[in-house]
């Protein structure tokens, strides 16, 4: 467990009250008192790495200091619930088109380990020639304003206290208004951004000579305050007809915006590579792959690598992308990831959801942790031929790509021969490559010549800049350019002017307004990207052939009241026999909590109090899977010592195996004088549990033993109210541990006087 | 024009070069390809940049955008917005961020006819 984040010695005006993991992030609270918040710090966090950190029974070799508060892996019970966390930083990317809500998916996705939430900017803002103000609501992503910048960064100072780890927040530095996007991030605490003016020119087609000026003032803005830069490569692979082919091409343009941000102040270690394994199975995409990760990190080895998730080759079924995910990560760990990034698995078919960002980390964090030091004993043979050769030539055909470029007059005339994004692997051209005018594009012929006069009273601005002699000379001598107007915002937080809303309708408030009964009630509704968005899905087998079965999926979306149903994934079990369809669909339905019969969670006793009375009762057990049933597993965990079982306290247990007739366990329990009969039941069919227990509670009732005797079930399908109908004491179902049902027994015999 | 993949026919001058020869060209071309655009972002400007700099002055937004708009009217960005509003400030004896709001709404820009030229 590691320390809290250093929190600011006094709480100033405008930080938001500490979260209580029991209760939900209050929003109209964190919107108050906004325009006194000033971010708590500038910059990136990296994890801090524990090296051959030890976590329960295992050493770790790739793990960094723990969280104070998250979530586990599923499996992690078996492992005193340790929860361990990666070396990297974890992506997650949020697109809902609301602040609002996506402050509270940001709050679940730190939970389960991502530390660095990247919000997608809302559809066609980057050609917006200047910044927006308050908090209209977004397309696909938000609208970036101040307003919802620093809402959403006082939340997560909130959330990085409640998980104790810093969080990087992280959107765009793109489009017309690049510096000043970059400007209002650096004074909002904005800790990451994507800037590359490569994106703009090819898939923005904006003005190419704009691009390129207004990216060196906002990268040396991003610069001082440290800001981490991530390029827009990973788009050439997005969009390239053969993904395969566009490795030499992905290489120079890194270069480009590498040597680009270099030579305009940014330090290399806060420059990071958006690179993604191009390829997808059926393609033998690891093999294809992993020579270009290997001649990425050969020749970009001073810069920091964030690992993209293929999106090129992703269709709607999750469990697909998921394990071509689980792929690119095996490269990230055979290499390196500074940054991995994840993409969630239902991106191939909706704006993504709320448990989708948790799922995608989640895989990251399983996929990371799981692969821990696995390449201290698998190693990439870089004498492998085919390895070797193909590193090598990758090399070669981006020196290549350069060399053309450049003799062809730079990097403007290649944009205007279509260098960029051409479906043949460089040498080798298509002629379909995406060709920009330099003369031409958004923004076209707005750059102007630095005038002889030329100056800017402020910091941290790139390129000449003829400041007055009588305010410092040149200004580096006296002290620092904005001293010519009493200090600048970067120097001086509280000259940061906040304008909160200029749409009376198109706001946070009104859209809250909306929502506010359910919040003040506390009643629950389903969503999956916004407040009672009603959004459900529903996963059916459906013995037709796709389209068929897509259709009458249709129809069973309307009879189970489902609203503006939709098929989001289908795929064909068989053409005749039948096909998988998930339907999605909106539940107009409210549950009140205060309405619902929710019996007490089983009480737990402390292993002294079960240990004295069992060693004063000598309690005897007598287990069996019963029925055709050959399932051992489950009974073995309540019983077993060694799985933390009965024998623990010490019952005494006699095991009778599996597929035991139900008269023989009673017969058993009689002849050992047991208390206890416990019986598992897995399979369903039929009814075989429900027939067994009402056997067995009968058979106890005909011998005479039923008041001497606690009669517990357990199986994956059992629960203790469908138990106790059928006759037993007890029913225990998926998740019991021994204590639960040595708790049970001891409570139940003091009750009964046995 | 389309053209087959020659990368075994233009490759012969790279063959010989060392794996560490080759990465330093890779890097010595990427350097000459940025060269160029670093020199054109600094001796140029654009409206977002001198609206990054208003900014950066303590100027809300939508005034950002009008004073950028007046001076880009006026062909005057090219000696910097904040250099205007800055200069405005002293001869007015008034705050930069005063300054600027006068000048977005038009007003005073006789003031810096007289000294830059342009409309009044």
């Amino acid at each position: 467990m590691s320390d809290q984040p250093p929190r600011p010695a006094t709480v100033r005006p405008g930080d938001g009250a500490p979260l209580d993991p029991e209760e939900k992030i209050d929003i109209p609270a964190l919107l108050k008192d906004l325009e006194l918040y000033r971010p708590r710090r500038h910059g990136w966090h990296w994890r801090e790495p524990v090296p051959d950190q030890k976590l329960f029974k295992f050493r770790y070799k790739e793990t960094s200091k723990g969280l104070t508060n998250s979530i586990p892996l599923p499996a992690a019970h078996y492992f005193d619930f340790i929860d361990p966390q990666p070396d990297c930083v974890v992506t997650t990317e949020i697109a809902s088109g609301r602040f609002e809500d996506d402050i509270r998916r940001m709050r679940m996705a730190a939970w389960h380990g991502a530390d660095h939430m990247m919000v997608i900017r809302t559809a066609g803002q980057s050609h917006m020639d200047g910044l927006l103000e308050g908090t209209p609501e977004g397309v696909g992503g938000i609208a970036v304003t101040r307003k919802q910048v620093r809402a959403t960064r006082k939340a997560l100072d909130l959330i990085e206290d409640e998980v104790g780890r810093p969080i990087n927040f992280h959107s765009y530095v793109s489009g017309v208004a690049g510096p000043e996007m970059a400007v209002m991030f650096a004074e909002e605490g904005v800790n990451g951004a994507h800037q590359d003016p490569q994106y703009n020119v090819l898939y923005r087609n904006i003005n190419m000579h704009r691009s390129f000026v207004d990216a060196a003032v906002a990268k040396h803005v991003m610069a001082a305050v440290r800001m981490a830069q991530i390029d827009g490569a990973h788009n050439a692979n997005a969009t390239a007809v053969e993904a395969w082919k566009v490795m030499p091409e992905l290489l120079v343009q890194h270069a480009i915006n590498c040597a680009y941000s270099v030579s305009v102040g940014m330090p290399k270690e806060d420059i990071c590579l958006s690179t993604v394994p191009p390829d997808a199975a059926p393609a033998p995409c690891m093999r294809m792959d992993l020579p270009y990760a290997v001649a990425l990190r050969d020749l970009f080895g001073e810069y920091r690598m964030r690992a993209q998730q293929n999106t090129r080759y992703m269709e709607s079924d999750s469990r697909d992308a998921t394990v071509s995910h689980v792929m690119n990560l095996m490269i990230s760990r055979l290499t390196s990831a500074d940054i991995q990034s994840t993409i969630t698995p239902d991106e191939g078919r909706n704006v993504p959801w709320h448990y989708n960002n948790v799922a995608a980390v989640n895989t990251a964090k399983q996929s990371l942790v799981g692969m821990d030091g696995m390449r201290e004993m698998v190693k990439i043979d870089r004498e492998a031929p085919e390895l070797k050769a193909r590193v090598r030539e990758l090399k070669e055909r981006a020196v290549l790509f350069l060399e053309a470029m450049l003799e062809e007059g730079g990097y403007f005339a290649a944009v205007e021969e279509a260098y960029f994004v051409d479906s043949g692997e460089y040498p080798e051209t298509n002629d379909d490559g995406i060709a920009r005018k330099a003369q031409g594009g958004v923004a076209v012929g707005t750059i102007v010549p630095r005038a002889a006069d030329y100056m800017a009273p402020v910091c941290h601005h790139f390129g000449e800049n003829h400041l007055p002699e009588a305010a410092g000379g040149s200004a580096a001598r006296a002290g620092k350019a904005c001293d010519l107007i009493g200090g600048c915002t970067l120097c001086d937080a509280d000259k940061v002017p906040f304008i909160d809303e200029l749409d009376p309708e198109d706001n946070v408030n009104t859209r809250l307004a909306q929502t506010a009964e359910l919040r003040a009630k506390g009643l629950v509704k389903p969503e999956v990207e916004w407040a009672a968005d009603g959004w459900v899905v529903v996963t059916m087998f459906l013995p037709a052939a796709p389209r068929v079965a897509e259709f009458a999926a249709l129809e069973f979306g309307k009879a189970m009241n489902l609203r503006d149903c939709e098929v989001i994934n289908k795929q064909v079990m068989h053409p005749a026999e039948g096909s998988l369809i998930e339907l999605k669909g909106r539940l107009d339905v409210v549950v009140d909590p205060a309405d619902l019969v929710i019996p007490p969670e089983p009480e737990v006793m402390s292993d002294a109090e079960i240990k004295a009375f069992v060693t004063e009762k000598g309690i005897k057990c007598v287990a069996a899977t019963v029925g055709e049933d050959e399932h051992s597993v489950g009974m073995r965990e309540i019983i077993d010592i060694k799985h933390g079982g009965l024998e623990k306290w010490g019952f005494a247990c006699e095991h009778l195996g599996t597929s035991v007739p139900v008269d023989k366990v009673l017969d058993a329990a009689i002849e050992h004088a047991a208390q206890v009969v416990l019986i598992s039941t897995i399979i369903t069919h039929g009814d075989m549990h429900r027939n067994a227990m009402e056997k067995l509670a009968d058979l106890a009732v005909e011998k005479g033993v039923r008041d001497k005797v606690l009669l517990i079930s357990g199986g994956t399908q059992v629960t203790d109210e469908l138990a106790r109908s059928w006759g037993m004491d007890a029913g225990f179902g998926r998740g019991t541990k021994g204590i639960n049902v040595a708790s049970f027994i001891v409570k139940a015999m003091r009750e009964r006087g046995m | 024009m389309p053209r087959e993949d020659t990368y075994l026919q233009v490759r012969g001058h790279l063959a010989e070069l060392s794996d560490e020869e080759l990465e330093a060209r890779f890097w010595e071309l990427a350097q000459r390809v940025v060269d160029p655009l670093v020199e054109l972002a600094r001796t140029h400007t654009s409206p977002s940049i001198e609206r990054s700099v208003l900014m950066r002055m303590g100027v809300d937004s939508p005034t950002c955008m009008a004073m950028a708009g007046e001076c880009e009217k006026r062909g005057l960005l090219g000696h910097g917005a904040g250099h205007i509003v800055w200069w405005c400030a002293g001869e007015w004896d008034v705050p930069v961020v005063e300054a600027a709001r006068r000048l977005a709404a038009g007003e005073g820009w006789d003031a810096v006819a007289a000294k830059w030229g342009g409309a009044a």
